[in-house]
């Protein structure tokens, strides 16, 4: 029984007058104890809708609707009432975003906000309190410790806040950790700190988590589960190695061939992934990434792909997935191989607006 | 390498902006040495690319090597032409040569004006074309160049998608004809997948076109994926420069091997095997840098001797030039790299009261 189980997760927005967004369209994962998930995808593709949706962090607005379920240890959060919900955040299940400022408080110091925390979830107070988040900052990496409580958010540098803000959230030693592109306004040597920081807290805690990042690189160094999102979709589930190494969805290959790597030798062009993610299919049903894949068969567009499992918890999402390095493509798909964005139903790809 | 065949020389090169205080701010208290001394020269047809953390001064330099800061000290000579010194008017003449685009396209384009008045505007200004239907076959072969549909020439900019817009950018430079393009963070604003497609085009115009460029950027994979040539700098100097190959392969200045052992990389083989150097604490301020070698604050092979006091001049190494005193025996392994403590930073304007700040709205957000 894994630890959190989000099942069939959607989340719509809608406004009158505008096309209602539907920024999360049916997400599916698991977390097991200690696991280390990865989200990955290009902006907009319903990342940070998702875990704001699991801890109940959406913003309360009009049009908003959160369906499916998220079951963390037998209780489903998208159920609870207010109060217990924030019971269980900061206790079993913290999250930590892009921009550490603005999620401390920038009017208290950073050590009555830690305290705060132990208070609430722990019960702790006074001189016992003030010792365990000197240890927690210490913990985390923050020079002279006691000195950094009395401090506001504003007097520490962009790597230090995120570490105060990483030492609040393992406060309570939750059991799941959501991290939002923690390291993404950092540069990257500071990022490197960040990212081994997470993964000791990780192996010495056994907290698990999930780590939500577009970067590639980021997950391949440190997710053992990795989910690729493109359009609100999970569109690919792997093991760290099999998605890197034989990646079965398009996008994925696409995103693989995208990015340059540094231990690569200058020259050869990328294979950038034709189009924008705002090339979208005039109807809902079929392969959002129809627009873009080179691999476009009719049968895509007409309902939306399947999810295809595969051994060892892969799965992904597409009625014609290149053929595994190695292994001789099947009849079927070998026969319904077309020429990739000839005529067919959809347009051809383009970077064209469809405003 | 004869002469000519250098497009842009920059000889000591500095820039430092006064801090200011005082209710009018009328006292100088210090200066911000964003670019402090910089030597470097770009080959004709070639890409250099400049790295380094945020506040290095890489843009600073990309600005003052345009004359669009200025200097205050060294020089900087186009195809021979001294630039810091020269008048206002024949500047202007240089300008059209020498072209820059922007990290974010959206605000460096006037979202009042539709694509063709952006284009159009570059070539009147500098008098470009004989008339109206040659501007236009110009602004035409610029489309062409740049991968935009014909009907892109009456849309306004809000109208593309990010990577769209970059390619505007792109035009709206190289309709002008430079030779010189100034990059800065070309493609970081840019989803991955566009990104590349971005990185692409300034390949493929440098093949076609012979442009020289100089990339700024702080992703590291990108600028090596198309530099010739990296330099990497810190706290407003150059610490290393080499051909991009050797700069991972074979990093000769600390903080260069930090700095490649801290970058992703996309294949779970390459991360488990590799050895990260971790440097202990953050960025110095470029308004207060360290004595000496401006990296021993955070060098894990600093000296006892001449590295606190010393400032290290680029030397070449094989290729290479390395500001180090001891990259020899840092390359050698006869000198260990050995465990640093953190020193706190702090952010600009550290000290004053916290200001009064509305809270932040999302519920919760405080975990
Ligand atoms: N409050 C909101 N109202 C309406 N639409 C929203 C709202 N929040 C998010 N969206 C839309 O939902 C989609 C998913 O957004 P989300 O923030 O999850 O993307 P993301 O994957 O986190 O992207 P990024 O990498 O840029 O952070 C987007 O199209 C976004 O515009
Ligand atoms: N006009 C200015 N006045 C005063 N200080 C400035 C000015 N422009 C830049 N600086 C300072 O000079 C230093 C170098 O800035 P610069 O923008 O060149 O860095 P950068 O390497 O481009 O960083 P980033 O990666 O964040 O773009 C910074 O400390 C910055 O605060
Ligand atoms: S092959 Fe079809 S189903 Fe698969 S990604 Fe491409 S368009 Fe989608
Ligand atoms: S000169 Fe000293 S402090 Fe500077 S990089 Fe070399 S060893 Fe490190
Ligand atoms: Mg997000
Ligand atoms: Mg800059």
């Amino acid at each position: 029984m894994a630890l959190l189980e989000v099942d069939d997760l959607s989340v719509t927005f809608a406004r009158r007058g505008q096309r209602t967004v539907h920024a999360v369209d049916g997400v599916s994962f698991s977390v097991d104890a200690g696991e280390v998930v990865g989200l990955v995808g290009e902006s907009g593709c319903g990342k940070s809708v998702t875990s704001l949706a699991i801890m109940g962090l959406l913003p309360r607005q009009p049009g908003l609707r959160v369906g499916g379920r998220a079951v963390f240890d037998g209780t489903d959060l998208l159920q609870l009432d207010d109060r217990s919900r924030r019971d269980i955040r900061g206790r079993d299940v913290a999250m930590i975003f892009q921009d550490p400022l603005s999620s401390l408080n920038p009017v208290i110091p950073i050590g009555l906000q830690v305290t705060e925390v132990l208070t609430r979830h722990r019960g702790m107070k006074g001189e016992a309190a003030q010792k365990e988040a000197a240890d927690l900052l210490d913990r985390v990496g923050i020079p002279d410790p006691r000195r950094r409580l009395k401090e506001y958010p504003h007097q520490l540098s962009g790597g230090m806040r995120q570490r105060a803000l990483i030492a609040m959230a393992v406060a309570c030693q939750p059991r799941l950790l959501i991290a939002d592109e923690p390291t993404t306004a950092l540069d990257v040597t500071i990022q490197a700190q960040i990212l081994e920081l997470l993964k000791e807290l990780v192996r010495d805690s056994g907290t698990a988590l999930v780590m939500i990042t577009h970067d590639l690189g980021v997950v391949a160094g440190m997710c053992d589960t990795i989910n690729v999102l493109y359009a609100g979709r999970v569109v690919e589930t792997a093991r760290r190695r099999p998605l890197f190494r034989e990646p079965r969805h398009p996008y994925t290959v696409g995103l693989l061939g995208s990015v340059p790597r540094l231990d690569a030798g200058r020259g050869e062009r990328l294979n950038p992934i034709p189009g924008s993610v705002r090339d979208v299919l005039a109807w809902p049903d079929g392969c959002a990434f129809a627009p873009r894949c080179t691999r476009r068969i009719d049968e895509c567009v007409g309902a939306p792909p399947e999810l295809t499992l595969t051994y060892d918890g892969r799965s992904y999402r597409c009625v014609n997935p290149p053929p595994v390095p190695g292994t001789p493509p099947p009849a079927a798909t070998d026969a319904g191989a077309p020429e990739p964005a000839t005529g067919g139903p959809v347009p051809a790809p383009r970077e064209e607006e469809k405003p | 390498m004869t002469e000519s065949d250098i497009l842009v020389e920059v000889r000591d090169l500095k820039v430092h902006f006064p801090i200011k205080r005082g209710l009018i701010l009328d006292r100088v208290v210090g200066h911000v040495k964003a670019v402090d001394g910089v030597d470097l020269s770009i080959p004709r047809g070639k890409t250099y690319g400049l790295v380094g953390e945020s506040g290095c001064g890489k843009s600073t330099l990309g600005r003052a090597l345009l004359q669009l800061t200025p200097p205050t000290g060294g020089e900087v000579r186009f195809d021979g032409v001294e630039l810091t010194t020269l008048a206002a008017g024949k500047l202007r003449t240089m300008r059209r040569r020498m072209q820059m685009i922007f990290q974010d396209p959206m605000s460096s384009l006037d979202p009042r004006q539709n694509v063709e008045s952006i284009l159009t505007e570059g070539l009147q200004t500098h008098g470009i074309g004989t008339d109206r239907d040659d501007r236009r076959r110009i602004i035409g072969e610029t489309l062409d160049a740049v991968g935009l549909p014909r009907w892109a020439l009456s849309r306004y900019p809000h109208e593309f998608s990010g990577g769209q817009r970059q390619r505007i950018g792109i035009a709206r430079a190289l309709v002008l004809g430079p030779e010189l393009i100034v990059a800065d963070e070309p493609v970081s604003a840019l989803d991955v997948s566009i990104q590349a497609q971005v990185v692409n085009l300034l390949d493929e115009l440098q093949d076609n076109l012979g442009l020289t460029y100089l990339v700024i950027a702080h992703d590291l994979a990108v600028v090596k994926h198309i530099s010739d040539v990296v330099g990497v700098m810190y706290l407003g100097a150059l610490v290393e420069e080499a051909p991009s190959d050797r700069l991972y392969s074979e990093p000769l200045h600390p903080y260069t091997r930090a700095l490649m052992s801290a970058v992703p990389v996309p294949d779970p083989d390459v991360e488990d095997r590799r050895e990260r150097i971790l440097l202990a604490g953050d960025l110095p301020s470029p308004a207060n840098p360290p004595s000496g070698c401006r990296f021993h604050t955070r060098c894990p092979w600093a000296q006892p001797t001449r590295c606190a006091d010393e400032r290290p001049a680029l030397r070449e190494i094989g290729g290479s030039r390395v500001a180090c005193h001891f990259a020899e025996r840092i390359a050698t392994g006869e000198l260990r790299p050995h465990k640093v403590s953190a020193q706190i930073v702090r952010p600009e304007g550290e000290g004053e009261d916290p200001a009064v700040v509305s809270a932040p709205t999302e519920p919760g957000s405080y975990v």
